[in-house]
Parts: C-alpha cells; sequence; structure tokens
C-alpha cells in the first residue's frame, strides 16, 4: 500500500519513465532474453536498475563494451539470448568486435543504447560522438532505430523479435526526449 | 616449450572439453593438432576469449576451457575483475604466457617483464589461481578439471613459434557445429 501510495504521488513525467523502463525489462523477459551486459550511463540508470531487480534476467557488468559483446556471444553459444545495453560513445569501443565476432559469426544482439549529444544534453563533448554515431552505424550496415518519443518504445517487442530472427546486432538508440519523456 | 608444444601436451587432456581458443596461431596451432567441433575458434576479435569463454560457462553446465595468451589478457584486463566476480565453477582460463606477441612475430610484453598476471588475477580478486611451468600444464589443466572450482592458470612458456597453416573454415560453420556440441552435452 505503502509502496502504491508513492508511485501515484510521483509527478507525471516521472511515472512515464517508470513505465518505460517497466516496459523494456517486460519485453526483455518475454522475448526470453535472460543474460544482459551493461555498461552505465545516466540515462539507462533506471532500466540497468530494473533488469538487475529482475530475477529472469542475469546481469553482468562489464568494464568495457568490447568485452561485453564478448560475454554475449559466449552466452548466446551457450543458448541464452543475451543483450547488452551501453551508451553511444561504445560505438568506437565496439566497432571491431562488432565486425569480426557478431557479425562474423552471425550472432543476434540487441545492443540498447543511450544516445548522448542529442537535443536536451548538458555535456558539449557527448555531440561529439553524436554526431558520427548514426554514420558509423549506418556504414556497418547495423539496422538502427531511434527512440525519441516515449510512445516509440512500442516497437521495442518487435525489434528484439527481429534482432533474433536476423542473427543481426542491432541498434536502439535512445535520447534524452525519450529518457526525460520531453 | 613454446606454446604449440603445450598446446600437443594438452590435447589428451582438452580435447573432448568445450574449448574457446584464442585468435591467431593458437587457434591455428589447435585446429592443427586437434580440430573437434568442441572447439570455437576465434578468427579475429584480440582479447575477447576469456569473455566468451566465461559468456559461455555462465549460461550453460558444461566444463569450458578458455585458452588465451598473455598479450590478448593485457588488451583486454578488464575480463579478470569481471571474472573474479562472476564465478563459474564450471570454467577454466588457461593463459598461455610465452612473454610476447607470438601472432605477430614475438614482439615482448609487459607480461614478460615485471608484470606478474597470477599476481594480477589474483588482486581483481580470482580465488584459485596456478601458475605453473609448461611442462606442468596438462596436470594443471586436469587439476582443476578434477576441481570443480573456477580456477585461472597463468602457464609460463618460451616464446616461439612453428608454420601452421590459417583457419580457412568459415566462422558461421565454426559456430554452429561448435553450438550442435554445446547443446548436445547439455541435454
Ligand atoms: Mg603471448
Amino acid at each position: 500500500m505503502i509502496a502504491i501510495n508513492w508511485i501515484l504521488a510521483l509527478p507525471n513525467q516521472c511515472q512515464q519513465i517508470m513505465s518505460v523502463n517497466e516496459k523494456i525489462v517486460t519485453d526483455l523477459v518475454n522475448n526470453n532474453v535472460s543474460f544482459i551486459t551493461t555498461v552505465p550511463c545516466k540515462q539507462l540508470a533506471g532500466v540497468i536498475d530494473g533488469i538487475d531487480k529482475c530475477d529472469d534476467i542475469f546481469h553482468i557488468p562489464s568494464n568495457k563494451e568490447d568485452e561485453g559483446m564478448g560475454l554475449c556471444a559466449g552466452a548466446y553459444m551457450g543458448g541464452k539470448r543475451a543483450a547488452i545495453i551501453m551508451q553511444n560513445t561504445a560505438i568506437g569501443v565496439t566497432i571491431n568486435t562488432l565486425a569480426t565476432l557478431i557479425q562474423y559469426y552471425h550472432i543476434p544482439l540487441p545492443m540498447l543504447i543511450s544516445y548522448r549529444g542529442e537535443i536536451g544534453e548538458p555535456v558539449a563533448c557527448q555531440v561529439e560522438m553524436a554526431v558520427h554515431t548514426k554514420a558509423l552505424l549506418a556504414q556497418l550496415n547495423i539496422p538502427t532505430y531511434h527512440f525519441h518519443h516515449p510512445d516509440d518504445v512500442e516497437e521495442f517487442d518487435a525489434i528484439l523479435k527481429y534482432c533474433f530472427m536476423s542473427k543481426k546486432p542491432v541498434a536502439i538508440l535512445t535520447d534524452a526526449s525519450f529518457w526525460k519523456g520531453a | 616449450m613454446i606454446r604449440s608444444e603445450v598446446l600437443k601436451s594438452l590435447i589428451p587432456v582438452i580435447s573432448d572439453q568445450l574449448v574457446v581458443c584464442n585468435i591467431g596461431l593458437p587457434s591455428q596451432e589447435l585446429h592443427l593438432l586437434d580440430d573437434q567441433p568442441s572447439n570455437f575458434y576465434m578468427l579475429g576479435t584480440m582479447g575477447l576469449a576469456s569473455s566468451i569463454g566465461l559468456g559461455l560457462a555462465l549460461a550453460q553446465k558444461q566444463k569450458v576451457i578458455a585458452i588465451d595468451g598473455d598479450g590478448s589478457v593485457l588488451t583486454n584486463f578488464g575480463t579478470l575483475p569481471t571474472i573474479a566476480n562472476n564465478v563459474a565453477d564450471n570454467f577454466i582460463l588457461l593463459i598461455i604466457d610465452n612473454g610476447s606477441y607470438g601472432s605477430t612475430g614475438d614482439q615482448p610484453t609487459y607480461a614478460g617483464r615485471k608484470t606478474s598476471l597470477a599476481a594480477v588475477a589474483s588482486a581483481c580478486g580470482c580465488e584459485h589461481v596456478v601458475e605453473c611451468q609448461a611442462e606442468q600444464a596438462a596436470a594443471a589443466v586436469q587439476a582443476a578439471l578434477d576441481a570443480d572450482e573456477m580456477t585461472i592458470i597463468v602457464c609460463k612458456c618460451e616464446s616461439g613459434n612453428i608454420k601452421v597453416p590459417v583457419i580457412e573454415m568459415d566462422p558461421v560453420v565454426i559456430r554452429d557445429r561448435f553450438m550442435k556440441q554445446v547443446q548436445a552435452r547439455n541435454s
């Protein structure tokens, strides 16, 4: 009872964030994604927390995103559906791993990516990787989706199904507007 | 003993195990010595053998041996804390430490100078760390298999290479036959 009252007391915007995080975790579980590695980002804090608390998902934080992709590749070969949650700056870290491991061996890998450096970004340096993010993903022929409005999360379930069907890495870029419901 | 001789001595112990093998000459040597569908050869992506091995060990019940090198562990140093903090008792990380980047022409690594990979692994929190000489590698891996606990083995050996052909097998074939082995052994 106390918990419910507390949620109801939160401002509207905050409820939206919670529902986006809940939807992402629920869709991952419903698609049997049971092994997730994360490298944190401020924007991703809520969803990482949700994954950590979810009993159906093994959460293994990694120190660098290429290491995380190695963990995911191993888990996939072990029969588990795996995913990575990371910041868009990690595209710079993982290009070789994406090309020579994930793509070369045909390993499905949903990549939930915080798209820093977009509208609403307070840190100027983040823009420097933001301007390269979509171009790099396009150069790698990685199917890429951009969540800008909170409602865009409705497509997440279908994107996960598409990723495992195609056995490809798939990028879901999630910007500040998406996370803030702005 | 050089790495290829260490690998040769390991064959009776690892031939029937799930093995994730490091990029370059280690995979080419293992492929030449004892090609098995239970071997996963890395054709690229230096440094990730230990990460792939840990992910595999955490995802299923069979024992997994990741064969790594000193240079590759140095490239992916972040792997050791992740291994230490996510204990998989079916996981063995064998670091064949010849103190050099063997596949690229035996340039010296820091592991052959002041840096002890065994000490680093212990400092990262790995609980069972064994350092051995090349001659004891097979016995050390067998002991780790028998112990049923996650073990990091740092096997010191001489640097040097033999001539081996590249692996021409398609990566998807390597993965597919490996996954069928994993599946069959877990069912
Ligand atoms: Mg070496």
